[in-house]
């Protein structure tokens, strides 16, 4: 199979610059910059407190050359309805918005805000980049973290006991006009959903799932793989839905058995055949619902 | 033009005729009028800003930050809880050295549930690095909104002002509107310093490493301290162009006095006309209003109070375990100067949570700063059932 390079799929106008702050292996400067490829230098990033905070590098430093407003935890898209208002009002509608944000940052302390600008259709591309828990802070759960992992706060012998929230079910049930999955282990798939939220207008959220070697407890070469097979495994499905109602997948999804998955991961070491028979059970009742969902859509728009 | 208007109208009057191009707000009792007549003035056109209804004062603040640091002229305003949910938010706008202005309604904080006025809301904001400015008026409130704005952007630092919920923001007074031309005369539209500007990119508001962050929090306050000074020089240009003036400290029937009312916001109007009867009756009683409580006006207060017998401080606030917080303040400020020079200071807790402070209180308050030689504790409460 010939080797596809990302710079073929898209020019890389190197919006990211080397010598970032990223643990080794970490997947979310590839998505920054896949994203920032996509979208150009017309484009205004706002970042609440993440691993990005660090990543992007500290005073008088950025690894991003477009202009970059760190603000705190919960407030990323309440900072960047101002931006676009402050855009707007000096005639400046062509520059996007691009929020960026964790898994906490969304999941969790950020929701209230996410769901104040979806509702208020706001006029900005978010993407949370989710690796899965509070990395930043040394792998702490969060409501992103999925049913039966090790973080520091949910130990071996009490693994995280409530399953993943669904994000993007959530942001769908906003209506707003793209809600999309996408990771940088699938990088056409990904600057395509990008490309197309660009040339939409109003809320636009991607779920961008990203590897972190440190908190997975895998190989710094091992989290894009470990991504693929979360898509292919069905975890963490790439799809996208337009107006809260046009679902559709982007890619096929082989199905393949998620121990393979867990088993790679020291986060998943500690489970026992039965707890992996159960995620594997979940994993085919999200799936079945998923198809469900779909289908009723389908039909109901028909 | 005069027109009669409540003290909520004047801030958006203030708002309105700053030409602010974005606000984000939440509604909250006592504020609410502020936010509806903004929505209204931005819907028939009157007012062309962006006009952004959040799900909450934090994103009420983090929106107006979000605007301001892309260029605009941004507005908000809030009370009580939304003040204080705005906390962290008020740092960064500080930090951040954006020019925001907002209104805060005084009002009381729970428990019990109180939407009666108090100051321990905006108080409880003093070291997020905003500049506080005390109104006694709804001209005062109409005026120092648009002058807050040229203090804001002279120097990059926030401003605040407040208005007591009720008894200014519920209450209508005749009120001159400035004229729109001359006020853009006096505040053209704003020129950012540094912004968002995708022509220009730059990183704000990133990690700052140890070797860097205290001259950040140098520079500030640097700016902060140029406040008064700056303050004075917008005063005096509103005052040649629309013939008023207020001045971060007010000394009212002052000369000779032997002992002063040291108040700020609406009690100061009771205080006069307490003043002006012990005057008519030949008693040396003057008031000193306090307007400007961030940064403190060190060197006025001082000056106003050096030499002054007795001082009673009218606090309608009270910070836990320590007093009446303008007193506190003003202890503070008053330290260096020398013995003899030194006035005896009375500070004196009353009207929270909206309990009145009627002339027969500021009465007692006088009797009380008369009949000993000392005050008895820091903290005199006034009119407690214990």
């Amino acid at each position: 199979m010939s080797q596809l390079r990302i710079n073929d799929l898209i020019p890389d106008n190197r919006l990211v610059t080397s010598g970032h702050l990223a643990c080794p292996g970490c997947a979310a400067p590839l998505g920054m910059k896949l994203a920032l490829n996509a979208l150009g230098p017309n484009t205004i990033v706002v970042m609440p407190a993440s691993c990005f905070t660090i990543i992007a590098g500290p005073w008088p430093q950025s690894s991003l050359q477009v202009p970059v407003f760190h603000t705190a935890f919960a407030t990323g898209p309440a900072v960047a309805s101002g931006v676009r208002a402050a855009l707007d009002m000096q005639g400046q509608h062509d520059t996007n918005v691009l929020v960026w944000v964790g898994d906490g940052g969304t999941f969790d302390i950020g929701l209230q805000s996410l769901s104040g600008a979806a509702e208020r259709n706001e006029n900005m591309i978010y993407v949370c980049y989710d690796n899965e828990a509070y990395m930043n802070t040394g792998i702490q759960r969060s409501s992103a973290t999925p049913w039966g992992a090790w973080t520091t706060t949910t130990p071996a012998q009490f693994p995280e006991a409530s399953p993943k929230k669904d994000m993007l079910g959530i942001m769908v049930a906003h209506g707003i006009p793209y809600a999309a999955t996408a990771t940088p282990a699938y990088p056409a798939d990904l600057v395509a959903k990008i490309t197309k939220a660009k040339a939409m207008h109003g809320m636009r959220f991607i779920h961008l799932l990203s590897p972190c070697p440190p908190g997975w407890k895998c190989g710094d070469d091992e989290g894009l793989e470990l991504a693929r097979m979360a898509v292919q495994n069905r975890v963490f499905p790439m799809l996208e839905v337009e107006h809260g109602t046009r679902w559709r997948l982007t890619m096929e999804h082989a199905g393949d058995p998620v121990e393979p998955y867990l088993r790679r991961q020291g986060r998943f070491r500690h489970l026992s055949a039965e707890q992996v028979t159960h995620i594997q059970a979940q994993i085919d009742v999200r799936w079945q619902q998923l198809m469900r969902r779909m289908e009723a859509e389908a039909l109901a728009s028909v | 033009m005069k027109k009669v208007m409540v003290g909520n109208h004047a801030v958006a009057w203030g708002a309105r005729l700053a030409r602010v191009e974005v606000i984000s707000a939440y509604p909250i009792t006592p504020q609410t009028q502020v936010v509806e007549k903004l929505s209204e003035m931005c819907a028939d056109g009157t007012l062309p800003a962006r006009f952004i209804k959040v799900e909450s004062e934090h994103s009420a603040m983090a929106a107006v930050i979000g605007a301001s640091a892309t260029g605009v002229r941004a507005f908000t305003a809030s009370s009580s809880h939304g003040l204080l949910y705005m906390h962290e938010m008020l740092h960064w706008a500080a930090g951040a050295r954006l020019p925001i202005v907002m209104a805060d309604v005084n009002r009381a904080i729970g428990p019990g549930w109180n939407i009666w006025t108090d100051q321990n809301d905006s108080l409880s904001q003093r070291d997020t690095g905003w500049v506080q400015l005390y109104c006694e008026t709804n001209q005062e409130v109409l005026d120092t909104t648009i002058m807050a704005f040229k203090l804001a952007e002279s120097l990059n630092v926030p401003v605040m002002l407040t208005l007591d919920g009720f008894y200014l923001s519920h209450t209508a007074e005749p009120v001159e509107v400035p004229d729109q031309e001359l006020v853009d005369r006096f505040l053209p539209k704003r020129e950012a310093s540094y912004k968002l500007d995708v022509d220009e990119p730059h990183a704000f508001g990133a990690l700052v490493k140890p070797d860097a962050y205290m001259e950040m929090r140098w520079l500030q306050q640097e700016a902060l301290q140029k406040v008064p000074a700056a303050l004075d020089a917008i005063e005096r240009d509103w005052r040649r162009m629309f013939g008023r003036s207020y001045g971060a400290l007010e000394a009212y029937r002052a000369a000779d006095a032997e002992l002063l009312l040291v108040t700020s916001g609406t009690v100061t109007s009771t205080a006069r006309a307490v003043v002006d009867a012990r005057r008519a009756a030949g008693e040396r009683i003057g008031l000193l209003k306090v307007k400007m409580f961030r940064p403190f006006p060190t060197a006025l207060v001082r000056e106003a109070l050096r030499g002054v017998p007795r001082a009673a401080v009218l606090d309608r606030n009270i910070s836990p375990g320590h007093g009446g917080i303008f007193a506190e303040e003003l202890r503070s400020a008053l330290y260096d100067l020398p013995d003899g020079e030194r006035p005896e200071l009375f500070g004196f807790v009353l009207g929270l949570g909206g309990r009145d402070i009627t002339p027969a209180v500021i009465e007692d308050v006088i009797e009380q700063t008369r009949a000993g030689l000392r005050p008895t504790r820091e903290d005199l409460w006034v009119g407690v059932n214990p």
